[in-house]
């Protein structure tokens, strides 16, 4: 006999994984936890070694824990052309974007997934050309071209209390589709929920994620290009997250400015709503162009290539909403200002409807993945602790 | 990227760990160097690729070290491994040398984290390569490349020009051309011969074509003939490799780590007659799994089954395959192509003869057989728990120790013991003289740092004058 006969049904795991990114993540998992080497990276390999067999909803867990810093390609011994073939960030990429899809909710949007980038352009342009048309149908087109000036001037074209419920019911809306998506999540990697209300794994995934310490190769920087670490993306990352953030708080100080001191839109510029929208929206300028940069370069074979369009509209819709936002700023005071506000407001509803379909999920996903490794990590310090 | 018009001062044959220590540390003191790799960028680095650590000496514990490990316990841990078959001044003056690596080779980017998951047992005396050896070969290359070392691919030394143990020139087959490459003087860091079959089977005869060689297959030894022919001394002996018992279903070349078994110590292991042949619970594994591979290649056909059952699933690290799977031992020996009844046989003898005690995996336990041969004299436990699992294992080579002899200069020596005029060795071409025989994990790494470190230094002093 021949050790090489040995049939391949022996290799299947007892339960079939149903799609093809996940067996091959099983079969990677294993080839990676029968090596170890990689596990100093980042969070994906200790957590694997947690496991010996690697069910679809553990799969899922350690692909939202990956943050494709692709370390472990350019490191690995077995990757092409070798014929193990390992690649573990692009079928973790395959498995996350899959993911996605599965958690979407309702289920019947799902299909946003397949063409994201279509449907999202789509989206936002129907958002901007509704605007539009609702200025053009309410106000006199006359309204539309005119200067406004001074405390109100937005509220001519749109009402507050509109622009508000618009925006709050959209927003609403986005969050509640994302908390089902989370809850999916959640059993499908088969943790309870009481692990999202601990305040040790909340405060660890917060610093993990706030400092994308699992982008940085194990301390060198992430690799885009080829072997050679670089922290661009990192770097590129930082800037749209908290640029996102700075332009949140922006809005949030704005609305407490309008329901609580009374204080109209628009502002000076040295006002604190301006002074935060203008820095993040820089922020939200220059980090979404350093990535879409960066993924340009970026080695193909580390990438989910069929769903690249999910990427590029999620990066490009921020990158437009702080385009269209400054912009605003800067033309308010012309007879631009109208159109201008129209465009803005599209972009901005598009991103809020279209948030729950599109890779703004990964901030979700990836974060709550970093709560239960926290939690994982943890556990499993405290009972090395009382082994001795 | 070969210029064959300019004649370098360092010419490196090789491109692993040793290669590139010596490339870097010959750079570093101001000399012109080329390496020469003979395989693809993907496959370079030899053996380097599948390390995960080394072993250094140290007076105290350190950030990823959990306590000290003086020179006189790296002593005598390799007089314990080689039973004295070393050069003691040479092993000693790596040892000293291996002091001052962990810091010098974090100076070339290389980074360390505490033992892997699984490894306990080195977390004192080895330091782990963070992402592993080729995580460590891209850091290393990084430098190299940055210090202005020029590096070649695909470039492999097919012929050497040496006259009267002075290097002149060598032949490089590169991109379709034969090339000839001056050089001042020769670092040799080209690795074993463990790829090359037909020279293995002129020690082992024709069980090596049994035999699966867990690095790349562009270990084949040419550099190291053709020193050999060209009156280089040797060390080492030539029938010796490092040989462990890996998964028969591995790739002929290349399996590395992934295809190890660590569970021979929790079942019995029989050969294709269904018959066991050895103590399979001697001494802890670690100690024994270097054994494994030439008891396999002694066995008829060079191929064995580890045979356990359910209780032992998870007492052991993981590896690529999964195991071999039945409900019951005469169901496993047909799967595995051996007599059913004899396996069953082999079984129940063994469980009879098991003797009643406490199995405890971290210390040598009293779980023995009574009247059996050979015994099993640790860990035995009745294999009577279904499902029953096995692994087919054939002999996997790592590496041969037959080297050049060196002095402490990392300088060959030819025939009679003079100095070669311009040549240097460092790594598996010359561990044989720190390693006559046996094994201690990440000793490999530490001869070629510290060697491939002095050996371009002197290389480079050398050129100079």
């Amino acid at each position: 006999m021949h050790a090489t006969d040995t049939t391949p049904d022996e290799a299947l795991p007892e339960d079939v994984l149903p799609t093809t990114a996940l067996q091959e993540a099983g079969r990677l998992m294993t080839v990676c936890n029968s090596c170890r080497y990689c596990e100093g990276l980042c969070a994906v390999f200790p957590a694997m070694e947690m496991r010996r067999t690697f069910t679809s909803g553990d799969l899922n867990y350690l692909a939202n824990l990956c943050h494709n810093c692709s370390a472990c390609y350019y490191d690995c011994q077995f990757s092409p052309p070798h014929e193990f073939d390992v690649n573990v960030p692009r079928v973790l990429a395959e498995v996350r974007n899959e993911s996605y899809q599965a958690y979407a909710w309702p289920p019947a949007f799902a299909g946003a997934f397949e063409r994201n980038g279509l449907t999202i352009s789509i989206v936002t342009a129907l958002s901007v050309a509704a605007f539009i048309l609702g200025f053009v149908a309410f106000r006199d087109p006359s309204v539309l071209f005119a200067t406004h000036t001074g405390p109100g001037a937005f509220y001519r074209l749109m009402p507050h209390n509109a622009m508000a419920l618009l925006f709050g019911l959209a927003f609403l809306y986005a969050l509640v589709a994302m908390g089902m998506g989370l809850r999916m999540f959640w059993r499908d990697i088969k943790e309870p929920p009481e692990t999202l209300r601990e305040p040790p794994s909340l405060w660890q995934a917060m610093k993990d994620a706030g400092s994308l310490r699992y982008l940085d190769g194990g301390g060198v920087g992430c690799m885009n290009e080829d072997e050679r670490p670089t922290d661009n993306r990192r770097l590129y990352h930082h800037l749209t997250f908290y640029g996102f953030m700075l332009c949140f708080a922006a809005t949030s100080v704005a609305t407490l400015y309008h329901y609580v001191v009374g204080r109209e839109a628009p502002y000076y510029w040295y006002d604190l709503p301006v002074i935060l929208g203008t820095l993040g929206g820089i922020g939200l300028l220059i980090g979404p162009v350093g990535l879409l940069v960066a993924k340009r370069k970026r080695d193909s074979v580390v990438q989910d290539e069929v769903r690249l369009g999910m990427d590029v509209a999620f990066i490009a819709m921020l990158f437009l909403t702080s385009l269209t936002g400054l912009l605003l700023l800067f033309l308010r005071e012309t007879p631009a200002m109208g159109m201008l506000l129209a465009v803005h407001l599209g972009v901005v509803f598009s991103l809020f409807i279209t948030m729950p379909y599109s890779k703004m999920v990964h901030g979700l996903y990836r974060f709550t993945a970093l709560v239960r490794y926290a939690k994982e990590r943890r556990t499993l310090a405290e009972s090395h602790a009382t082994a001795g | 990227m070969i210029d064959a018009k300019r004649r370098y001062d360092v010419l490196v044959i090789g491109g692993g760990n040793a290669a590139l220590c010596a490339a870097i540390s010959a750079r570093r003191s101001g000399a012109s160097v080329l390496v020469l790799e003979g395989a693809p960028k993907f496959y370079r680095g030899g053996n380097t690729r599948h390390t995960r650590n080394m072993r250094c000496a140290h007076d105290a514990a350190t950030e990823i070290l959990t306590g000290p490990y003086t020179e006189d316990e790296f002593w005598n841990d390799l007089l314990l491994v080689t039973k004295g078959r070393t050069d003691e001044d040479l092993a000693r003056f790596m040892i000293h040398e291996s002091k001052e690596m962990l810091t010098w080779i974090t100076e070339q980017g290389v980074r360390f984290q505490p033992s892997l998951g699984g490894t306990l047992s080195l977390g004192r005396t080895n330091s782990f390569f963070l992402g592993g050896g080729r995580s460590m070969l891209n850091a290393l290359y990084l430098t190299a490349e940055k210090l202005g070392v020029e590096v070649a691919y695909d470039a492999e030394v097919v012929g050497l020009n040496i006259d009267g143990g002075m290097f002149v020139s060598a032949v490089v087959q590169h991109e379709g051309a034969k090339l000839e490459v001056r050089a001042a003087t020769l670092v040799a860091a080209s690795g074993g011969f463990e790829a090359n079959i037909e020279w293995l089977k002129a020690s082992w005869g024709d069980v090596a074509d049994n035999f699966l060689i867990r690095g790349t297959p562009y270990n084949r030894g040419t550099v190291l003939r053709m020193l050999l022919d060209s009156g280089v001394e040797s060390v080492g002996d030539p029938t010796q490799c490092h040989a462990v018992a890996i998964d028969a279903r591995a790739p002929k070349f290349d399996g590395g780590i992934i295809t190890r078994l660590d569970c021979v110590v929790f079942g019995i292991v029989v050969n294709k007659h269904a018959q066991r042949f050895y103590d399979e619970g001697e001494d802890i594994w670690p100690k024994r799994y270097a054994i494994w591979g030439r008891l396999v290649a002694a066995q008829p056909d060079q191929i064995a089954y580890i045979v356990f059952d359910a209780k032992s699933l998870d007492l052991f690290m993981p590896s690529l395959f999964p195991p071999i799977r039945a409900n019951s031992i005469r169901e496993l020996g047909g799967k595995l192509g051996l007599d059913p009844e004899a396996l069953d046989a082999t079984v129940t003898g063994f469980n009879g003869a098991v003797q009643p005690g406490t199995f405890d995996t971290t210390k040598l336990d009293d779980c023995r057989t009574e009247g059996l041969s050979p015994p099993k004299t640790h860990w035995a436990r009745a294999l009577d728990t279904a499902p029953f699992y096995a692994y087919p294992v054939r002999p996997g080579i790592t590496f041969t120790y037959l080297g050049t002899r060196v002095d402490k200069r990392a300088c060959i020596l030819m025939e009679g013991g003079t100095p070669s005029a311009n040549m240097f060795a460092a790594g598996e071409i010359m561990a044989g003289n720190v390693l006559g025989q046996g094994y201690a994990a990440g000793i490999g790494m530490t001869i070629g740092s510290v060697f491939g470190r002095v050996a371009g230094r002197e290389a480079a002093a050398h050129a100079r004058n």
